[in-house]
């Protein structure tokens, strides 16, 4: 890398909220980086934040990250990008996230110029995307149809890199993107610069969950160094290190394919991608290839799903733990049999599903044969049904089968630990990711709405 | 014969978006990997005996430069809904433990 000037960017960590080391993020800073980049959020969590438009978490600790970054992005005069803000990137996460940034703004007594991405889609503008033939599915999904459409609370598509170019070009300091693929935020900034697509795509997905691909992922992000065929990667900690396997190993990460990453606009092929260390802390990656395709974006959607309650018993009695299997069976079935004759729910109106925690909950696969009896087991009581109160009143009327279910006929009548009172909890509604599909758009910008505000101090109450 | 769990390095599982689950087995070097990546035991058909996945979901991509051996199959029910029980698929790999190779 020798007479083009490299493009720095450092990814603080892999999630605005997460924690952010300040010393961390002044040591790339202090290389002379061009930008800091990062996301906010992401599909990992489940369809919830994307239906209800609400942060996994908390407003103070976005807060605290922000505040690190912005006094940082100041002092050194860089931009900050952020996208999918509020977790899922719709409207409402990325307004979420600017009043908290206009409230850091107001305490750290600046002034930035804050633009804001939007690519949630109305069900209209998505409909007539489906009717222009413009939206096609993703497996393991088939062809999309309107009432898919139509359940959907909120749907948003996965901005590229061009949106946030755009702002940056129009002078902002900080950008604030609903949903964007984490590899594009953090690959802007040295595309708008001139760099390789290869090496800024690549070093974008190496460095997009932020310290995961160094040695020590709970020690501090990472600082990228991109080039016109190469990139480096570098620790931001001192005491941390990146080498050829931490670096290379992360393209297996959340990918169903580790060489080949579909992206909006062109592909990612890593295929002839060759590592190399440099030092005993950094690592010099080139070979990496983009291939420009036509443009699409991805589509997520969330539909409202049922509503649940919750019961839990605790079971350490020897005589329950040697038959597990038969004795949640049996429940089981004396629960579903209890609901329809004394409530007169079909079966089709409710789902009662029971999880022995310390047996087979998690996987939901039976036991191999020959497993000895457990210690103790949690046993988890789901009731699903279309409303609160439904679900609710089928948790009370199994309640006593629930507590006192004898492990065979005949028995006394045992009870089982369960540990709150009301013995019941409302957990509220499930949601559904419905849509794996892509869009297909004349460009970058096409479907994602722009705003800038450039006098962000609002008044603090 | 040995089990995976004896012979890899290290064998994850995790949500690669919300309608597919990928699974990483690392080898401890590339003479184990060489040896372990023909067994029976790795061929996709046996990851979805054990997984009781739909004959013919799983897919296989092997990364011999890391010694690993990757695999996605589609979920049975897209992430996070109703009846979830593992939100980031991140204890889907445990079966695998015990397969034979």
């Amino acid at each position: 890398m020798t007479d083009f000037e490299d493009t720095l960017v450092v990814v603080p960590v892999g999630a605005l909220g997460a924690g952010i080391d300040p010393e961390h993020v002044e040591a790339g800073l202090t290389q002379g980086a061009h930008a800091i980049a990062l996301d906010a959020g992401s599909t990992d969590s489940g369809p919830s934040c994307l239906a209800t438009g609400v942060s996994k978490y908390s407003r103070e600790a976005v807060k605290s990250d922000l505040r690190v970054l912005m006094a940082a992005r100041a002092k050194y005069g860089v931009p900050l990008l952020i996208g999918t803000c509020g977790t899922a990137g719709g409207d409402a996460g990325v307004a979420w996230t600017l009043n908290i940034a206009q409230e850091v703004a107001a305490e750290l007594g600046q002034n930035p110029r804050i633009a804001t991405l939007h690519s949630e889609l109305s069900r209209e503008q998505v409909l007539a995307k489906l009717e222009g033939g413009k939206v096609l599915p993703l497996a393991p999904l088939g062809p999309l149809d309107a009432a898919t459409i139509e359940r959907c609370e909120h749907i948003v598509a996965l901005m590229g890199p061009e949106p946030y170019i755009a702002a940056l070009k129009d002078g902002a300091d900080i950008v604030l993107g609903g949903r964007t693929t984490d590899t594009a935020v953090i690959a802007a900034v040295p595309l708008m610069r001139g760099a390789g697509a290869g090496a800024a795509w690549h070093a974008g997905k190496i460095s997009e969950c932020g310290g995961l691909c160094t040695a020590d992922p709970t020690d501090g992000g990472v600082l990228i160094k991109v080039g016109r065929e190469a990139f480096e990667v570098w620790p931001l900690s001192s005491q941390n290190r990146c080498d050829v396997y931490s670096v290379s190993s992360h393209m297996l990460y959340e990918n169903s394919d580790p060489f080949i990453l579909t992206e909006p606009g062109g592909v990612l092929d890593v295929t002839h991608a060759r590592y190399e260390a440099i030092g005993e802390r950094g690592v010099r990656v080139t070979g990496s290839q983009f291939l420009p395709r036509p443009y699409t974006m991805k589509l997520e959607g969330a539909a409202l799903g049922p509503f649940q309650t919750l019961m839990w018993v605790g079971i350490a009695d020897p005589a329950v733990l040697a038959v597990v299997d038969g004795f949640v069976a049996t429940l089981h079935a004396a629960l579903v049999e209890r609901v329809r004759k004394v409530m007169g729910l079909t079966p089709d109106a409710f789902d009662i599903s029971l999880r022995p925690y310390g047996w087979n909950a998690v996987s939901g696969l039976p036991a191999a044969e020959g497993t000895p009896p457990p210690r103790e087991i949690g046993l988890m009581f789901v009731a699903t049904a279309e409303t609160q109160d439904l679900a609710t009143r089928i948790a009370r009327t199994c309640n006593p089968y629930f507590f006192h279910f004898p492990v065979r006929r005949g028995k006394e009548l045992p009870s089982y630990g369960f540990p709150f009172s009301p013995a019941e909890v409302e957990r509220g509604r499930a949601y559904e990711f419905v849509l794996n599909h892509v869009v297909a758009t004349q460009d970058g910008m096409e479907l994602v709405r722009r705003d800038m505000i450039d006098s962000p101090i609002p008044e603090i109450a | 014969m040995a089990k995976l769990k004896d012979v890899a390095r290290y064998v994850r599982s995790k949500a690669a978006g919300p309608f597919w689950i990928t699974v990483d087995i690392f080898f401890p070097s590339r003479d184990v990997y060489d040896i372990s990546r023909d067994a029976a035991g790795l061929a996709t058909t046996a990851i979805e005996q054990a997984l009781r996945l739909d004959p013919g979901s799983a897919k296989r991509v092997d990364v011999p430069d890391l010694a690993v051996i990757k695999y996605a199959y589609p979920r049975r029910h897209a992430q996070g809904g109703a009846f979830e029980r593992d939100m980031h698929g991140g204890q889907q790999f445990v079966p695998l433990l015990e397969l034979e190779i």
